[in-house]
Parts: structure tokens; C-alpha cells; sequence
């Protein structure tokens, strides 16, 4: 089997776990599915602040930051993750956030700057088409 | 820092236009010393780097970390999770630390890192950490790479010392028994030395492989595994080895360059539909269509991979 099929330019993608919440079963389980759709996972571990999440997409040139909580924070989390992009002129890099999140956080959240929210009972397969959307060489 | 985390995006993707940069960093470039870290799968490498790069930076030095996985040969996908170790050098400008895929590209890791070495030292990072799990050849390729190569060992090995993958006693300029707070290490240790002073396995026969104590989640042993790693960069500076070895791996380096590109040549004047594409399929043996492409290689093209 050639490796030949695989794509020379992977996009790269962030995942990290925000919060205080301390399982990660779930990002896990999104970190193998992404592996498998041919993406460059790279996981960042619990308990990561908006700054260290930045600061490791920076150094690790990530495309995408895939964020995870299950605290109920996702409010003031996600946004400080956008702000602190924004602080550090890296908007390019796009946000996407995993949790229980109620439709009207989704709204809101949405409105500012996170790309796209997926909830619990997401197929893993709608997170992989939602970036081969986003990155169609991918 | 953007700057050279794309930079090192380019060095991985064999983007030809990083060369205008690196041509621009020419006289900032200092090479760093390369340790690189090797073993088996969950002896415990990226803790030990991490109290490493602890200690280092007690002493002021900038460290970077290029830690490497290999990507799946068929989806070309990876989980990269050396970083979850080193958490708390995460807010520290002085500490850099990348996550490579071992892409399946012929030369694998070693073009890319090397390249992203010279980078990190344009950037002031000295020394840098190469981690990569001893699966398959990469090992190998670590020990191509650094100029001090640490195996880490384990007091779980199963079988014992007599069971340790093949090769891997040769590329090791350092022994690392981590873990040493678990039963059996002294063991572990044991066996190493006595198979060690029976058949000596450096290839280096003026150094005489030490084996380091550590317990990488205590903080145990770090600073005697920094002097030993010390100890064996003095001993290639005085012995000479250093220089030649430099001299070699550019060579290596350069026959490597010249196959990258010329492979991509072929695959490009093999292209389906082309004169050649035909005439080897006519042939069904690759030798005379091969002398057609270096024939073409010596043309006037400008060589770009
Ligand atoms: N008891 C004990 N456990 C350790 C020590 N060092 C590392 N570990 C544990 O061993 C496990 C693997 O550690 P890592 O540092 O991720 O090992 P690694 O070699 O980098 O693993 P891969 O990169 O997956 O090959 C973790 O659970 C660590 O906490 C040690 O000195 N003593
Ligand atoms: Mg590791």
C-alpha cells in the first residue's frame, strides 16, 4: 500500500479540553475519528487555559482549535479563546466548540466568532464533513 | 513565533519557497545541539523531556522540542499527544514545542527535522529535544539526527534486557532506566551493564555507554542525565567526532536532498497521458525509462523540489 493517497498538506487541528472538568473520554473519541478522516490531531490534555490553547496552536500552526467542556463555562470560555486569537492577530485560525450547550448559547456563541457548536449525540461523521466543508483539500 | 511555527509548516510540507527565508536567516544560523529521546511506547519520553526542559530553563536556556509520532501510512492522520506532558512549560516564550507526523515521505522525519532544527536555532532555541517512540525505523532515524541519542528503557520489560528490540543498543549513547521508582529497575540496570561489559555496543569504541537512574514523575536522576548527556558532547568535541560527523550528515543530507528532488522529477515526467508513461508501460521494466529521466534531469530545468 503506497502512502502516496495521503494528503501531503494535513490540515492540523488543536484539540484541548477547557474547564475544570477532568474526563476526557469524549475529546478522545472526536481525536481518533479526525485521525481517521486523515487530519493532524494534536491533543493538548485537561484543564487547558484560552492562553495556553493559543499559545499551542501558535507554536504548533494549527488551522483549527476543537474546543471540549463539560462544565457549563462554555460562555466565558469560548469567547476568551476567540478574544485572546483575536489579541494575538490569529483569527485566521478557526474555533470550534463540543458540550451541552443550549440552542440559544449556540446562537450567541456563533455571533461571537465561534464557527460552529457541536452537542452530544453529534455523529462523529457530521464534525468530518463540517471541516472537509471548511477545508476542501483536506 | 508565527513566524517560525509556519516556517516549520513549510520545512514539513518540502515547500521549496522556505528557502528564501532560511536564506535570509543564513548568518543568524547557529546550530543547536540535538538530543534525541527513543523507546518503546510509554517508557516514559515526553515526561523525562519535560523535566528536562525544567532544568534547562533553571539554567536560562531556551529549549525547543520537535516530538514526533508517526502518521498512519493510510489516512496520513496522526494523534499527536507528547504535549499533554509538558503543560507547564505551556505560557513560557523560552520553551518551544512542536508535534511532527512522520508524514510516510522517503527520508521521513529526518529531511523535515533537520530543517526545522536549523530553524530553532535561527530563532535562538539551543538545545533541541527530538522525541520519537521506537516503532519501525524511527529510531534509527533519531540517532541520524542528534548528536546525543538517549534510549529509555523501563523496569517492565517482560522478558528482560535480552528482549530489547534489535539495533536499539547500537544507537544509544545513553541509557535511560526511568521508572527507577518502580520494582525492578536495579535489575533492569544490572543485566544492562553485565551484557554491556560483555559485548560493548556503542559505536563509538572510545565512549563506554553510561546507564542513567531516573524517575521522570519525581524529578529523580535529571541532573545526572543532563551531565551525562554533557559529558558525551565533550568527549565527540575532543575526540574530533563532532566535526566529521557534521561533515558526514551534510553529505547524507545533500544525497537525500538530491533524491527528493529527483523523485519528484521522476513522478512528474512519468505523469499519465506523457511520452514516458507510455514507453514504460511498453518496456514493463523501469532501467531504460529511469536513464531517460536522469537524461532529462541533467537538462536545463532549474532543480526545484
Ligand atoms: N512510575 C512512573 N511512571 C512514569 C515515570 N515516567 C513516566 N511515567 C508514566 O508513564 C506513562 C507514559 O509516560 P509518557 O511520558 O507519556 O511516555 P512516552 O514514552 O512519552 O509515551 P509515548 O510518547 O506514547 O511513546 C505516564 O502515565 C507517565 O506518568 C516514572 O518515572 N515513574
Ligand atoms: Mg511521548
Amino acid at each position: 500500500m503506497s502512502p502516496a493517497k495521503a494528503p501531503a498538506k494535513p490540515v492540523r487541528i488543536l484539540l484541548a479540553k477547557v474547564g475544570l472538568d477532568g474526563h476526557d473520554r469524549g475529546v478522545k473519541v472526536v481525536a481518533r475519528a479526525l485521525r481517521d478522516a486523515g487530519y493532524e490531531v494534536i491533543y493538548t490534555g485537561l484543564r487547558q487555559t484560552p492562553e495556553m490553547v493559543v499559545d499551542a496552536a501558535l507554536q504548533e500552526d494549527a488551522q483549527v482549535i476543537g474546543l471540549s467542556l463539560h462544565s457549563g463555562a462554555h460562555m466565558t470560555l469560548f469567547p476568551a479563546v476567540v478574544s485572546e486569537l483575536k489579541k494575538k492577530n490569529a483569527t485566521d485560525i478557526i474555533v470550534f466548540g463540543g458540550g451541552i450547550i443550549p440552542d440559544d448559547d449556540v446562537e450567541e456563541l456563533k455571533k461571537q466568532g465561534v464557527a460552529e457548536l457541536f452537542t452530544p449525540g453529534t455523529p462523529l461523521q457530521d464534525i468530518v464533513e463540517w471541516l472537509r466543508k471548511r477545508f476542501p483539500s483536506s | 513565533m508565527r513566524a517560525l511555527a509556519r516556517a516549520i509548516t513549510m520545512v514539513e510540507r518540502r515547500d521549496a519557497e522556505v528557502r528564501e527565508l532560511q536564506q535570509a536567516l543564513r548568518d543568524r544560523v547557529q546550530t543547536p545541539y540535538v538530543v534525541g529521546f527513543t523507546g518503546a511506547p510509554g517508557t516514559g519520553k515526553s515526561t523525562l523531556v519535560d523535566a528536562l526542559v525544567a532544568l534547562l530553563r533553571k539554567r536560562e536556556r531556551s529549549v525547543a522540542v520537535i516530538a514526533t509520532d508517526p502518521n498512519s501510512p493510510f489516512t496520513g492522520g496522526a494523534i499527536l499527544g507528547d504535549r499533554i506532558r509538558m503543560q507547564r512549560h505551556a505560557l513560557d516564550p523560552k520553551v518551544f514545542i512542536r508535534s511532527m507526523g512522520a508524514r510516510g515521505h522517503l527520508g521521513g522525519l529526518s529531511l523535515a527535522a533537520r530543517e526545522a532544527i536549523r530553524l530553532l536555532g535561527a530563532f535562538g532555541f539551543d538545545p533541541v529535544i527530538l522525541e520519537t517512540v521506537g516503532v519501525g525505523q524511527s529510531e534509527l532515524e533519531v540517532a541520524a539526527v542528534a548528536d546525543t541519542t538517549v534510549v529509555v528503557l523501563t523496569p517492565n520489560l517482560g522478558d528482560g534486557v535480552q528482549m530489547i528490540k534489535a539495533g536499539i543498543l547500537e544507537i544509544a549513547d545513553i541509557f535511560v532506566v526511568n521508572k527507577a521508582d518502580l520494582e525492578g529497575h536495579q535489575r533492569v540496570a544490572t543485566e544492562l551493564r553485565s551484557m554491556l561489559s560483555l559485548a560493548p555496543k556503542s559505536q563509538d569504541k572510545a565512549w563506554k555507554q553510561p546507564i542513567v537512574a531516573t524517575s521522570a514523575t519525581r524529578q529523580e536522576g535529571i541532573e545526572e542525565l543532563w551531565a551525562a548527556i554533557e559529558s558525551h558532547r565533550k568527549h565527540r568535541e575532543a575526540g574530533g567526532k563532532a566535526k566529521a560527523q557534521a561533515e558526514q550528515r551534510l553529505k547524507d543530507e545533500t544525497a537525500e536532498v538530491v533524491a527528493e528532488i529527483a523523485r519528484q522529477r521522476a513522478r512528474e515526467a512519468l505523469a499519465d497521458g506523457g511520452v514516458l508513461a507510455e514507453r514504460l508501460r511498453e518496456d514493463g521494466t523501469p532501467y531504460e525509462v529511469a536513464e531517460e529521466i536522469l537524461r532529462l534531469l541533467r537538462g536545463p530545468r532549474e532543480l526545484t523540489p
